[in-house]
């Protein structure tokens, strides 16, 4: 199983029939691949709907998802515009999303919108979305390309919010925010606690709990 | 006095140093054809209030290429790469917002509002320089409302007295772009006579939209 695919099958493990769910583009886009069969979730797209859906073979004028391409509304959903679209993401409306990040310290601040001497994107809607949502899990590999760690004391980025995430899952660990701090739940199969605590920047205490990561077994899996 | 005209009739509308709000996400939702005037007629020093500068040839992206821009405000650059080059060349001024804080002080400019207030931004760079208030314990920033002398907007279709419907995800920023400028122009798939659309299904009220125009992507 490849890193993506581990990370993507332990996030769907988040997700509860009917949740309301946005997902950040690249990995977390995965997640829905990795659900069992009875889960339903409902995709809010930033753009302006509920109801997102998989592209079908052919292209509907006029409908995109939150990253410009093609996409399909499920029988239930809507269309609205943009006020309404983020009010529903920073009123509370959205029980989840599950995005990316550059880097995630032990405040849980998520830094993930840029890099300061690099071009710079725009921050789109991720700053709403991380503030609004019920539960913000950040889903990402656990060290940069050069080995660095992600998780760390303090952000050094600029950040998209302060104290907002809840939940980091990696290819090699499940951490969750408490009021206590950062916490180790889980470890992937086959890492020793050694690893995690080489890899990541920040203090965290092990949870008396900690078990191997959860997952959802392939042969429950809907796809 | 009739509001459906052409490109020709409107192309004398516009003129230098303009602020002009154009609606669309991503090139979806955007009045190409409206867009295209402005390059047509050498539009330049625009202040472009948009979600994001779409790529370098859907929706507002012409503007960027052409360089008719002074200066952006958007909530995404990314997809256009020249935008960003522009910018660090200090060509083009971008003013980043969160999306969310930009349909707002749209909405707030729409709606008579002195501003508005988020807690999207608290603690990060978008707070900088920024009023902040505290209301029951949390945090909030002070975002002012946004207006424009022209409102390029696209629906799917119009009827004569301006009443606009919408088509999928086309809709995002061009209800609320309708309510917050001077002249307000749509372009339209279809024009319908007066009547033919189903009040209850009508997305923005005919009264604000001054011009319409018909334009048949070719296919």
């Amino acid at each position: 199983m490849d890193t993506k695919e581990l990370i993507a099958r332990r996030a769907a493990v988040e997700l509860h029939d009917g949740d309301v769910v946005n997902l950040g583009i690249g990995l977390p886009t995965l997640i829905p691949n990795y659900l069992p069969a009875g889960i339903n979730i409902i995709l809010q797209s930033e753009n302006g709907y509920i109801g997102l859906g998989p592209v079908q073979d052919t292209i509907i004028p006029d409908l995109v998802n939150a990253g410009g391409k093609p996409a399909n509304i499920l029988p239930g959903g809507s269309f609205f515009d943009s006020a309404t679209s983020f009010a529903l993401i920073r009123g509370g409306h959205v029980d989840v999303t599950i995005l990316g990040g550059l880097e995630v310290d032990a405040h849980g601040n998520l830094a993930n919108w840029m890099v300061p001497g690099k071009m710079v994107p725009g921050m789109g809607g991720a700053m709403d979305l991380v503030t609004g949502a019920r539960k913000v899990i950040v889903a990402m590999e656990h060290t940069s390309k050069n080995g660095a760690p992600k998780i760390v004391s303090d952000c050094s980025l600029p950040l998209t919010a302060r104290g907002a995430v809840a939940m980091i899952i990696t290819e090699l660990a499940v951490f969750r925010f408490t009021p206590q701090g950062l916490v180790l739940e889980e470890l992937a199969p086959g890492i020793e606690l050694e690893t995690v605590t080489n890899k990541t920047g920040a203090a965290f205490t092990v949870s008396a709990d900690l078990s191997p990561m959860r997952n959802i077994p392939s042969d429950e899996v809907l796809l | 006095m009739g509001k459906v005209t052409t490109l020709e009739e409107i192309g004398g509308l516009f003129h230098d140093g303009m602020t002009i709000m154009v609606g669309g996400f991503m090139g979806t939702g955007a009045p190409d054809a409206l867009v295209g005037i402005l390059v047509e007629r050498d539009i330049k020093d625009i202040t472009l209030i948009s979600s994001d500068t779409a790529l370098m040839d859907t929706g507002v992206g012409p503007l960027v290429l052409g360089r008719r821009l002074k200066k952006v405000i958007a909530s995404h650059i990314g997809t256009n790469p020249e935008t960003g080059r522009q910018m660090l060349a200090g060509e083009l001024a971008v003013e980043l917002v969160p999306q969310g804080t930009l349909a707002e002080r749209v909405r707030a400019g729409g709606a008579g509002l002195g501003g508005i207030l988020t807690p999207t931004g608290t603690g990060t760079m978008v707070a900088d320089n920024k009023q902040t208030l505290t209301i029951e314990g949390r945090e909030y920033l002070v975002e002012l409302p946004l207006r424009a002398d022209v409102a390029l907007l696209k629906a799917h279709k119009a009827d004569k007295a301006g009443n606009l419907v919408y088509r999928n995800s086309a809709r995002n920023f061009n209800p609320l772009m309708a309510l917050a400028a001077d002249l307000v122009i749509v372009q339209v798939d279809e024009i319908v006579e007066t009547g033919e659309l189903d009040p209850n299904i009508v997305v923005t009220p005919g009264v604000l939209i001054d011009k319409i125009i018909c334009y048949k992507e070719s296919e």
